[in-house]
C-alpha cells in the first residue's frame, strides 16, 4: 500500500431532520486515482463539500497524513493541500488567467505589500507546462472568460498545483468537454498520478471509470455500500451497487388511465444546439410521440442533454431549434415560454428557486402566474377569482399552507414544488414536461406527487418526464428513452425495463449490443 | 392563533415605515419651534414642499419593483419644466396643448430608458444615468441655458413681459379655504394611479414578477420587457407631472430645476421599506417615506437648523431607517 494522504472515518452529516451521509469511511493513497460513484442525492456532494471545508457542522474525523484536521473555512483546506475543482468552475471570468491562478495565494515581494508580478508569471508559466497547457506570457495576462471550457478547466487545476494540492477532488470534470478535451484531462490525470497526488473523481460516466479508477467507492443514500479495486468491480457489480434492492417507494392510488388516446406531442428529428457555440449539439435527432394518458421518461445523467431538451421544446432560448414538432397533429414550432404556454405545453424545471417560484410573492400570486390573462380579463385583477382558483389548486394537490397570503418562500420543499406544479395546471395544459418534480421533496410528498402524475395522464395529459431517479421512472412511465451524450441509446417498454439495463444505457455503456454512442 | 395576524403587521415593512413616520413625527411633537410644529399650516407646507419629490417617487417606486432604478427623472423635471415655460409663456401656446407635450417628452424618456434596459439589456443604472446626462442637455439646449420665465429678452437686448398664465396659478394654488395645496392633490392623484397599476393590474403583477424573479417570470410567459417598458415610461410620465408643478412654484422654466431630486425619490423609496433588489414593496409604503422625509425637512428647518448640519442628519436618518427595515434572510 503506497502512503496514505488521506482517511475520511466515519463521516456523518443531517440537514435539519434529514441525514443525508451516516458513517461513511474512504482513504485515498498517493498516486491514486479513487472513483466516488452513486445516484444523484446519494451524498457524493456532501462528502467533497466537508473534505473542502464548505460544510463545518459534521461527524466523524478527516485524517490528513496521519494528522486529524478539521477546515473551519475552504481556505484552510486549499492551504492543507485540498483543491476541489467543482462542476461550475470556480474562476472569475473578467481577472486574468495568472491572477486567477494565484487568487487566495498572491506572491508578494519582500515586505509583503507589494504584488511580486514577474514571479507570479513565471510560476504561472511553470504551472501551465507542467499540465500541458499551452499558454504565451500574453495569455496569460488575458481574461479567463474568453477561453474555452477546456482551457478554464486546466486553468482551474493549474490553481489547485499553485496551492501545491496533494489531494485533487473532480466533480464531473468532464461533462461539459469535448471528446478530445476529455483525452487531454486523462492525460493529465495520468501525469499527476505519476508525481504522486491523490484524486477523488465523481463522474457518471461508465467508461471514465473505467479508464481512470485504481479503487471504487460507491454511495447510497448516504451509506457508503462498498470499496473495491477496479479490476474486482466490473460494470454489473457497480450497477448493482449503486441501485440495490427496489426502492419502498410508491404512488398513492390514484386511478388506472383508461389506455393512451391519440398522439399529441410528436418530435421527428429535433435537435437543439448547446448553450456555449461551437460545440456538438445538446440534443440531435431525437424522435418521440406521446400519447394522450401517457408517461414517457427519458433517463439521462448529467450533461445528457436531458434538461437542453426540454428548454429547447418549451422554447425558453428562443426559436432555436430544429426539427419537427406537432401538437395535437398540428405544427408548432418552440420559440418562446409564452407561445408554448398558450398551446398547452408546459415545463417545471429542475431548478425551483431559480427558475420556478418567485418566493417575494404569495402563495396565490404564484399559482396565477402564468394564468393571469385569464384571471384578468381587460388587464384588471379579479382577487376573488385569482383567489378561488389558487384555493381550488391548493385543494386538489393538497398544498399544506397558513394562508393563500404567506410568502411562497415559507413552504416546505414539497409544498413549494406543488405550487409550481398548481401553476402549471393552472394554465391548463395538454403537455407536462417535468424535470425532476421530486428534488428536494420530502417521501411523503413524492408518493403525493406521484398519485397526482397518474391522475393527470387518467384525464388525457400526456407527461414527459425526466428524472435522475431510476425507480422513480420505473413505476410511473410507461415507455423510458435513455440519452447519452444527446442521443437515444435505447428506449425500453414498461415490461422490459430494468433499474440495470436503463443506467448501463444512459451511462453509454459499450456493453449493450447494437447502439452507438457518439 | 388570533396573535399571529399580529405578529405578521407587527414584522411587516409597513408597520416599520410607520413606527419611523411616528419617530420623527414624535422629535416634531417635543422639538415643536414654540408650538409651530402645532399649526396646520406647518403641514400643509410640508406636503407642499414634498409633492414634487413624492410624485417622483412613485414612479421611482414602480421601477424599483421591476428590479430597476431611475437615475434620469430629476433631469426629466428640468427638461419639462423648460418646456412648458416656453410653450406657454414665450409661444403662448393653450395650456392643455403645452401639458400634452411634456407629457408626451417625459413619457418618451422613459421609454427610451425603458427600451435601453428590456431589449438592449443595458444595466438599469447605465442606461437612466445616460438619459439623466441627456435630458439635461436637451433641456439647456432648448433653453439656450437660460431660465425661461416671463421676461423675454429681445435681440436688441430689451426685455418684455408677459403674464403668467393661469394655468401657473392654478397648479400652484390652495383650496378647501387655503389649506391644501394643488399640488399635494396632484402628489396624492399620482399614488392613487401608482396604486391602481400596482394593486389591481395585471401588468402591476407582472411587474412584481419580473423583480422577484426574472427568469421565473419569462418561463412563466409574463411579457418581461413590456412590464419594464410600461414601468419606465410611467416613471417618465410622473417626472413630466412632477415638472409641470415645479415650473408652476418657481413661475419659470429652470433648466437645472430638479438636479438631484432623482436621489431624494429613492431615499423616499427605500425610507417606506421598497428593496432594491426589486419584487417586494407598494405605493403605501412609498408615501409613508415621502412623508417620513418631508416632516424630517420640516422639523429641521422650524427649527432653524443649519443646512450643513440639516444634510448630514438626514443622511443618519436614511440608513437608521433603512437598518431598521432590513427584513432576515429568506
Amino acid at each position: 500500500m503506497p502512503e496514505r494522504l488521506l482517511a475520511l472515518r466515519d463521516i456523518g452529516k443531517r440537514f435539519g431532520a434529514v441525514r443525508v451521509l451516516d458513517g461513511v469511511s474512504l482513504d485515498l493513497g498517493a498516486g491514486e486515482v479513487h472513483i466516488l460513484a452513486g445516484e444523484n442525492g446519494a451524498g457524493k456532494t456532501t462528502l467533497i463539500k466537508i473534505l473542502a471545508g464548505i460544510h463545518t457542522d459534521y461527524e466523524g474525523a478527516i485524517e490528513l497524513g496521519g494528522r486529524p484536521v478539521r477546515f473551519a473555512t475552504p481556505h484552510e483546506a486549499n492551504r492543507a493541500g485540498i483543491s476541489v475543482i467543482h462542476q461550475e468552475l470556480s474562476l472569475i471570468g473578467p481577472m486574468s488567467v495568472l491572477d486567477n491562478i494565484h487568487l487566495g495565494r498572491e506572491r508578494t515581494r519582500p515586505g509583503g505589500l507589494w504584488l511580486d508580478r514577474r514571479g507570479q508569471a513565471e510560476r504561472a508559466l511553470a504551472l501551465c507546462r507542467q499540465i500541458n497547457l499551452e499558454l504565451s506570457a500574453e495569455d496569460l495576462a488575458r481574461p479567463v472568460e474568453q477561453f474555452p471550457l477546456s482551457v478554464k478547466n486546466l486553468v482551474e487545476i493549474a490553481k489547485a498545483l499553485a496551492f501545491d494540492a496533494r489531494i485533487l477532488v473532480m466533480d464531473e470534470p468532464t461533462s461539459a468537454l469535448s471528446r478530445a478535451e476529455v483525452d487531454r484531462l486523462f492525460a493529465l490525470v495520468g501525469a499527476l498520478r505519476r508525481r504522486g497526488c491523490g484524486i477523488i473523481y465523481i463522474t457518471h460516466k461508465m467508461e471514465e471509470i473505467y479508464r481512470v479508477a485504481d479503487r471504487i467507492t460507491v454511495l447510497r443514500d448516504g451509506r457508503r455500500i462498498g470499496t473495491a479495486a477496479a479490476a474486482d468491480c466490473p460494470e454489473p457489480k457497480l450497477i448493482q451497487w449503486m441501485i440495490g434492492r427496489e426502492g419502498s417507494l410508491q404512488a398513492t392510488a390514484g386511478p388506472e388511465a383508461p389506455g393512451p388516446g391519440p398522439a399529441v406531442l410528436e418530435l421527428r428529428g429535433f435537435s437543439v444546439p448547446h448553450p456555449l457555440p461551437g460545440r456538438p449539439p445538446a440534443v440531435s435527432d431525437f424522435s418521440v410521440s406521446v400519447r394522450a394518458g401517457e408517461i414517457v421518461g427519458i433517463a439521462g445523467l448529467q450533461g445528457s442533454g436531458a434538461a437542453e431538451l426540454f428548454q429547447g421544446l418549451f422554447g425558453a432560448r428562443g426559436a432555436v431549434c430544429t426539427g419537427s414538432v406537432r401538437i395535437a397533429g398540428r405544427p408548432f414550432r418552440p420559440e418562446s415560454p409564452a407561445r408554448s404556454v398558450a398551446v398547452g405545453l408546459c415545463h417545471l424545471t429542475a431548478d425551483r428557486k431559480g427558475s420556478g417560484l418567485v418566493s417575494a410573492m404569495s402563495v396565490a400570486h404564484n399559482v396565477t402566474l402564468a394564468s393571469l390573462p385569464r384571471a384578468s380579463p381587460w388587464g384588471v385583477l379579479r382577487p376573488g377569482l385569482e383567489r378561488r382558483s389558487a384555493a381550488a389548486q391548493a385543494e386538489a394537490l393538497s398544498i399544506r399552507l397558513a394562508s393563500l397570503d404567506q410568502d411562497v418562500g415559507t413552504l416546505s420543499g414539497g409544498n413549494q414544488q406543488k405550487v409550481v406544479l398548481a401553476k402549471w395546471l393552472e394554465t391548463r395544459p395538454r403537455i407536462l414536461l417535468l424535470e425532476e418534480p421530486t428534488r428536494g421533496v420530502d417521501i411523503g410528498a413524492k408518493s403525493e406527487i406521484y398519485g397526482l402524475m397518474r391522475r393527470w395522464t387518467a384525464g388525457g395529459m400526456a407527461i414527459l418526464l425526466i428524472s435522475t431517479e431510476l425507480p422513480e421512472l420505473l413505476l410511473l412511465c410507461d415507455r423510458i428513452l435513455a440519452l447519452h451524450r444527446g442521443r437515444v441509446t435505447a428506449e425500453f417498454a414498461r415490461a422490459e425495463a430494468t433499474p440495470e439495463g436503463i443506467l448501463a444505457a444512459a451511462m453509454g455503456s459499450a456493453e449493450r449490443p447494437g447502439e452507438a454512442c457518439a | 392563533m388570533s396573535t399571529a395576524p399580529v405578529r405578521r403587521w407587527l414584522a411587516s415593512p409597513a408597520f416599520r415605515a410607520l413606527l419611523a413616520l411616528a419617530f420623527v413625527v414624535a422629535i416634531g411633537c417635543a422639538f415643536n419651534a414654540d408650538g409651530a410644529f402645532f399649526r396646520w399650516s406647518t403641514h400643509r407646507d410640508m406636503l407642499r414642499q414634498v409633492s414634487v419629490y413624492g410624485i417622483l417617487g412613485c414612479g421611482m417606486t414602480l421601477v424599483i419593483i421591476s428590479g430597476g432604478i431611475d437615475l434620469s427623472v430629476g433631469s426629466v423635471v428640468g427638461l419639462c419644466a423648460v418646456v412648458f415655460a416656453r410653450q406657454t409663456l414665450h409661444e403662448g401656446e393653450p395650456a392643455l396643448a403645452a401639458l400634452a407635450m411634456v407629457a408626451a417628452a417625459g413619457t418618451a424618456i422613459g421609454l427610451v430608458s425603458g427600451a435601453l434596459v428590456a431589449r438592449f439589456r443595458v444595466q438599469a443604472f447605465v442606461a437612466t444615468l445616460a438619459m439623466m446626462v441627456f435630458a439635461r442637455g436637451l433641456a439647456k439646449w432648448i433653453s439656450g441655458g437660460q431660465k425661461i420665465s416671463q421676461a423675454i429678452q429681445h435681440p436688441d437686448g430689451t426685455f418684455s413681459y408677459v403674464d403668467l398664465p393661469p394655468v401657473f396659478q392654478r397648479v400652484d394654488h390652495r383650496i378647501l379655504g387655503g389649506n391644501l395645496s394643488v399640488v399635494t392633490l396632484i402628489f396624492l392623484g399620482c399614488v392613487a394611479v401608482s396604486w391602481l397599476v400596482l394593486e389591481k393590474l395585471r401588468y402591476g403583477r407582472y411587474l412584481y414578477a419580473t423583480g422577484g424573479n426574472e427568469e421565473a417570470a419569462r418561463l412563466s410567459g409574463v411579457p418581461v420587457a413590456r412590464a419594464k417598458l410600461l414601468a419606465y415610461g410611467l416613471s417618465g410620465l410622473f417626472a413630466a407631472v412632477a415638472g409641470v408643478c415645479q415650473a408652476a412654484q418657481e413661475q419659470q422654466g429652470d433648466p437645472e430645476a430638479g438636479s438631484t431630486y432623482e436621489l431624494t425619490a429613492i431615499a423616499i423609496a427605500v425610507i417606506g421599506g421598497n428593496t432594491l433588489s426589486g419584487g417586494r414593496g407598494g405605493i403605501g409604503l412609498t408615501l409613508l417615506g415621502a412623508l417620513t422625509i418631508g416632516y424630517l425637512e420640516k422639523v429641521l428647518s422650524i427649527n432653524a437648523v443649519g443646512e450643513s448640519s440639516r444634510l448630514m442628519l438626514t443622511g443618519a436618518i436614511i440608513v437608521a431607517a433603512v437598518l431598521l427595515q432590513r427584513r432576515k434572510a429568506g
